[in-house]
């Protein structure tokens, strides 16, 4: 599903070149539920980046779904982005004078689905993120920051993608309000869907069915997560 | 995306900020609206030029005295001082090749008084073929005869304001006597009023026969000028060369550049006229497109400030998988929608501004639908050439720059 192989992330600050990620290893299985930590400045922002197809890795390989995507160029990214990868971001990034089912339309448009498969599709993503329906029609100016987190979602899954991104999903919300979205996501997950979530906070990660710890641009701990302390999490 | 799906995008992105908007295009609607109200006066002007021309008459040469010179003199009074032409000098003229009618012409201001009222203008003192020389047409009465010149007859013809400015408006003044210069002349007709305006005011005059206005009036036989209607079009330079060859045997020069008279072609003043209206109708033109130019400057000023802010929804877009092309198409869509709308608002502005001048200000302003297509491509064009930088720098962002953009 995901091979990443000796991946490596360079960049250049002036005359210094500094690798933010070093050779880094692992795959995740359709299906999986998890999470990449680690401290601010560790990669695993770059690290996203990369799996997201947002950014291209300086050296190394990476398959998605047995295609190798390492070296394509932006507008083939673009296409790569729009048919499987869904973003979820701390700051949900919302167009805000539109209503929750146009922001939850926008990826279906980029895709060229048709109006009335839009409507439903977008429905359909918002009920299974957990907005109530008589939000649907709202600004997402006028929703809470739990309610613009579920139409983000809603948008991430709409296009039905082979993985689920989430940076730092929980980041701008209060713990009651974020305990709900990570329960949302594992929602999502027991429906078969693959979900990554990155994140600094290890309640955050304990979420998760398994851990991927990065440090100074280097995995440092891959390690399943014991199912009972996630569930006593939840 | 889908075409449609893209016009919405469109849409929703220029509706967003309506003031701004709305302020970005009254800049294009301010240049166009100027564009086609200049070409409108410029198209007005030159149809009015044109019509006074040919108020004149038709198939025309003019006959006019030239710079008079004394034998072996280098001083030379002004074009037009000389008395050179005469009475029978025209008649000469009459039996060329060509020529269908010739009528001498002498004319002076002088006041005519009939009745206690009285006016000043153009007494003119020719003969019946002035009427086909110059396109006449008598409405009341007749014009006087050639008996009439052959007699002297004190009888008079006149236009339709002198008969207003004497008699009242549309009075009957066939069979009323007016007086000039203390000469009772009786009047026989009224012309048929033809518009024009200033020095071809035709409407605006007194005819009288030649002979009584050399008798009376000038005291010798010279003329003023000398109209001479070709038969066609087609012979009017012919009949202008011969003329030249005729007079200049009768005034016994031998050398052309030393003529005492001039033949003005009639199509010559006309083109003459009329790209001295084009000059200006450029002009008017050129300015009013300068603040077209201004107008799409402020277009892209606008596109590069929504980019910037923007920046985000960019990245979001880009996020999801908007391909740069779709990115380009939304920003340059929003250019362009601004400035045809803009377009569309100062071509009926245009319309506006054209009425007001020539219902308001007497001036003639015509909007031609050329110049219509022309400010609606120009419009288009201005979207398309001042949007594409803004689009394309939409387009170029770097998606993860662009989502943490603050």
């Amino acid at each position: 599903m995901i091979e990443v192989k000796n991946i490596c992330k360079d960049y250049e600050n002036g005359k210094e070149i500094s690798r933010i990620l070093k050779d880094v290893n692992f795959k995740i299985e359709k299906g999986d539920f998890v999470a990449i930590m680690g401290p601010s400045g560790s990669g695993k922002s770059t690290l996203m980046h990369i799996l997201g197809a947002l950014d291209t890795p300086t050296r190394g390989t990476y398959l998605l779904d047995g295609k190798d995507i390492s070296a394509m160029p932006e507008d083939e990214l673009a296409r790569i982005r729009k048919a499987k990868i869904g973003f979820v971001f701390q700051s949900f990034h919302l167009l805000p004078r539109a209503t929750a089912l146009r922001n939850v339309c926008l990826p279906l448009i980029y895709a060229k689905v048709d109006r009335e498969t839009r409507e439903i599709r977008a429905k359909q993503a918002l009920t299974a993120a957990g907005l109530p329906e008589d939000r649907f029609h709202h600004l997402t100016s006028q929703l809470s920051g739990g309610q613009m987190q579920r139409v983000a979602i809603a948008r991430a899954l709409v296009n039905d993608p082979a993985i689920i991104l989430a940076d730092e999903p929980t980041g701008n919300l209060d713990s009651k309000t974020g305990d709900l979205v990570l329960g949302t996501f594992q929602k999502l997950n027991d429906e078969g869907r693959t979900v990554i979530l990155i994140t600094h906070e290890p309640y955050v990660a304990e979420h998760a069915d398994r851990i991927l710890v990065i440090r100074d641009g280097v995995l440092v701990e891959d390690r399943m997560n014991d199912r009972q302390r996630r569930q006593q999490a939840t | 995306m889908k075409t449609l799906d893209l016009f919405e995008e469109i849409w929703l992105g220029v509706s967003a900020n309506k003031t701004r908007s709305s302020l970005t295009i009254l800049g294009i609607v301010i240049g166009i609206a100027s564009v086609i109200a200049m070409l409108a006066v410029g198209q007005g002007s030159k149809a009015q030029i044109e019509a006074n021309i040919q108020s004149i008459g038709s198939n025309l040469l003019l006959v006019q005295p030239g710079m008079q010179r004394g034998v072996g003199q280098a001083v030379s009074a002004g074009r037009g001082s000389s008395t050179s032409l005469t009475q029978a000098d025209a008649k000469a003229l009459t039996t060329l090749e060509g020529v269908s009618a010739v009528s001498p012409e002498s004319s002076s201001r002088q006041q005519i008084v009939a009745k206690g009222t009285n006016t000043n203008t153009s007494v003119v003192g020719t003969t019946p073929a002035y009427i086909d020389t110059r396109n006449l047409q008598v409405a009341d009465g007749v014009f006087f005869t050639d008996a009439n010149v052959t007699s002297r007859a004190k009888v008079a013809v006149i236009g339709p304001t002198t008969r207003d400015d004497l008699f009242g408006a549309d009075a009957n003044a066939v069979g009323q006597k007016i007086r000039i210069k203390n000469m009772e002349f009786t009047v026989v007709g009224v012309t048929t009023a033809k518009g024009g305006s200033g020095f071809t005011n035709q409407d605006d005059m007194v005819f009288i026969p030649l002979s009584t206005m050399s008798t009376y009036f000038t005291g010798n036989e010279s003329v003023g000028s000398i109209a001479v209607k070709a038969a066609s079009q087609e012979q009017m330079a012919s009949v202008q060369a011969t003329i030249n060859a005729i007079l200049l045997e009768r005034h016994k020069i031998s050398n052309s550049a030393q003529a005492d008279f001039n033949v003005l072609n009639q199509s010559d003043i006309a083109s003459a006229a009329s790209s001295a209206t084009q000059t200006f109708t450029l002009l008017l033109a050129s300015i009013a497109g300068i603040s077209l130019l201004v107008g799409g400057i402020g277009i892209m000023n606008m596109m590069l400030t929504t980019v910037t802010e923007r920046t985000r929804e960019i990245g979001l877009r880009q996020a999801i998988g908007a391909e740069k092309e779709e990115i380009v198409g939304q920003f340059l869509g929003e250019a362009i929608l601004l400035t045809v709308l803009g377009g569309i608002i100062g071509i009926a502005l245009g319309f506006g501004i054209s009425w007001g001048l020539s219902t308001f200000m007497g001036t003639s302003a015509v909007v031609s639908w050329s110049s219509v297509g022309l400010a609606f491509g120009v419009s288009g064009v201005i979207g398309l050439v001042f949007g594409y930088y803004p689009a394309r720098r939409a387009a170029n962002l770097n998606p993860i720059q662009a989502l943490r953009y603050e």
